[in-house]
């Protein structure tokens, strides 16, 4: 049913933002703490370096990423040299691109979640004999999964759209960096590619519908269960 | 038991209280915005004190000089919110057991199932909080805060969200507490009625200040602190205890500092104790013993006081072994020339202290 080429794209992409969600996740939740509970000085600009992405264009964005963390960059040469990874050209540096791009939607959700948590809850648990690390994990945490999911699932989506952070900072390579964007985007560049490029459309419409749908699903489980 | 002597701004709140309880109930009794609340978050560890003490069974818990302050979860305080505060993604058991998997090691568990019990919690359990009402969440929060194994007890006026009826399911569950538990407790009200039935001892504030402090009985007796505690329906306070009972008349006899009350029957064991609340304007004065009225209750005693009021009665409070409230007319009280010093006798009509005279709702 799908040609070699579009399982590779789809298998790709998949791959591409399940690891860009995954790692974003903890310090997602980390700086989503800081901003919903902790006042510190700088936080405003703070708070704006996190949502530059948003508002910044991924052209920028990749080619600031190329900067620091191509071959020569600060960052990608003691990557390169200690532990021998090289994010240009390669899926990981396609992940780092779509990890950055759809880190502020993450963050930004945890953090309206966490907000919403009533404090006085927290205070409950701490006279109940809990540290402020115990509260967080037990109390602060749970009641804001439904928060987590939502961000988790926007930034996987935004991860699968992700096209030019990650064409200017990892490259287009067939099977290393090109996801669905990336392969739909070169099937319009061949002559009479437009039937190939319906396809990838309509794969990623599916794919992007798909994960709404599981997400609303679980998110109505979710909410269920911790009894909101 | 607990020793507080503290100095606190909030804002532009000033606050300054010093006490010491004993074991049992202390209610802090005052107005809303006297400090209350503040105070028993200074005990609790939530609010700041700009200096002083807190030592709860010997243990410091706050001493400005020695740059002690203990975190709330080291306080081992229970304190039951207003707004019973479960966690919602818990079940009922999940909020009873949670700071109870906290307890030190070397600190005696409470036994969940003898807290269960006590606060008929078991049809619960499985329960969310989000199902249970009012009155059931109340409950399940003291369960939560007992399991804890606290060393003494704090309550926020933890039945002001409640109407009548819940308030009067509860109240039991609270007497309960300290009778079978010996746990001691703090508890903030505003409302007298609760006090009564279950204070020992009472703390007024207002204004950030402490006003008087003392056995409930003496300090409902004040005349002076009419002000603040007549709010309420005014009278008297009596600790008594179940003497007999008498089956063919159904009554029941209370035996107190100034002899034998009947009352109609009450389904009490004998010995219980019980503190009941005689009204002002059920007790009436007599200059001679009266003959031939219908009237069981009669104590002689001294005039102690006559209150001033603007209207046309005015209270006098007797001793008869203990002190009484009688409101009569300033006609009477002209006529029959009552004076501090003069000898009456105080007529309690049975009937008039019934069920509702114990505490409960004012009516």
């Amino acid at each position: 049913m799908l040609s070699p080429l579009e399982i590779a794209a789809l298998s790709l992409s998949l791959k591409v933002a399940v690891w860009a969600v995954g790692c974003s996740l903890a310090p997602g939740i980390a700086i989503a703490w800081l901003l919903a509970r902790r006042d510190f000085p700088g936080k405003a600009l703070f708070d704006g370096l996190v949502h530059l992405p948003l508002v910044l264009p991924p052209v920028a964005l990749g080619y600031l990423l190329l900067v620091l963390f191509g071959r020569n960059g600060p960052v990608g040469a003691w990557l390169h040299d200690w532990f021998d990874i090289s994010l240009v050209f390669s899926w990981r540096g396609a992940a780092l691109a779509a990890a950055v791009m759809a880190f502020p939607l993450l963050v930004r959700s945890i953090r309206l979640s966490m907000e919403a948590v009533d404090r006085r809850l927290e205070t409950a648990a701490r006279t109940l004999g809990a540290r402020p690390l115990r509260v967080f994990l037990t109390i602060t945490l749970p009641l804001t999964t439904p928060g987590i999911l939502t961000g988790l699932l926007l930034a996987f989506v935004r991860c699968l759209g992700e096209f030019g952070a990650t064409i200017t900072f990892a490259a287009n390579v067939p099977g290393e960096t090109r996801t669905l964007p990336l392969a739909l985007y070169t099937a319009l560049q061949v002559p009479g590619g437009e039937a190939d490029a319906t396809r990838l459309a309509f794969l990623s419409v599916a794919l992007a519908i798909t994960a709404l749908v599981a997400s609303q699903y679980l998110a109505r489980q979710l909410s269920k269960r911790i009894g909101l | 038991m607990l020793e507080l002597d503290l100095t606190a701004r909030i804002g532009n709140f000033r606050l300054k209280a010093a006490f010491r309880a004993e074991a049992g109930v202390t209610a802090l009794f005052g107005p809303s915005g006297a400090g209350k609340t503040s105070l028993i978050n200074m005990l609790a560890g939530l609010l700041r004190p700009s200096q002083g003490r807190i030592v709860v069974q010997g243990h410091v818990l706050f001493d400005s000089k020695q740059g002690i302050d203990l975190a709330p979860e080291a306080r081992r305080l229970g304190y039951v919110f207003q707004e019973s505060r479960l966690f919602p993604h818990l079940t009922v058991a999940g909020n009873l057991s949670y700071g109870r998997r906290l307890v030190p090691k070397g600190r005696t568990q409470v036994d969940f199932d003898a807290v269960v019990d006590l606060l008929a919690l078991a049809p619960l359990l499985t329960r969310r909080p989000r199902t249970l009402s009012g009155g059931e969440r109340q409950r399940v929060a003291i369960g939560r805060a007992l399991l804890a194994a606290p060393r003494l007890l704090l309550m926020d006026e933890p039945l002001a969200n409640l109407d009548g009826p819940r308030r009067s399911e509860i109240l039991p569950f609270i007497e309960g507490l300290q009778r079978q538990l010996g746990i001691s407790i703090v508890y903030v009200s505003h409302n007298m009625d609760e006090i009564v039935r279950l204070a020992d001892q009472l703390i007024v504030m207002a204004d950030g200040s402490i006003v008087a402090q003392g056995p409930v009985d003496e300090i409902t007796a004040r005349l002076d602190l009419r002000a603040l505690t007549g709010r309420w329906d005014a009278g008297a306070v009596l600790t008594t205890e179940v003497a007999a009972q008498d089956q063919r008349d159904a009554l029941t006899r209370l035996s107190f500092q100034g002899g034998d009350l009947w009352l109609p029957q009450l389904s009490l064991a004998i010995g219980t104790p019980l503190r009941i609340r005689v009204r002002a304007r059920d007790v009436s004065l007599a200059l001679t013993p009266p003959r031939g009225i219908s009237i069981l209750n009669v104590f002689a005693g001294q005039v102690i006081e006559v209150g001033e009021d603007d209207g046309p009665q005015v209270d006098v409070l007797v001793d008869i072994g203990c002190p009484l409230w009688a409101r009569i007319t300033k006609r009477s009280q002209r006529e029959l020339d009552i004076v501090p010093g003069r000898m009456v006798h105080a007529l309690i009509k049975a009937m008039a202290v019934d069920r509702r005279g114990l505490g409960s709702e004012p009516d």
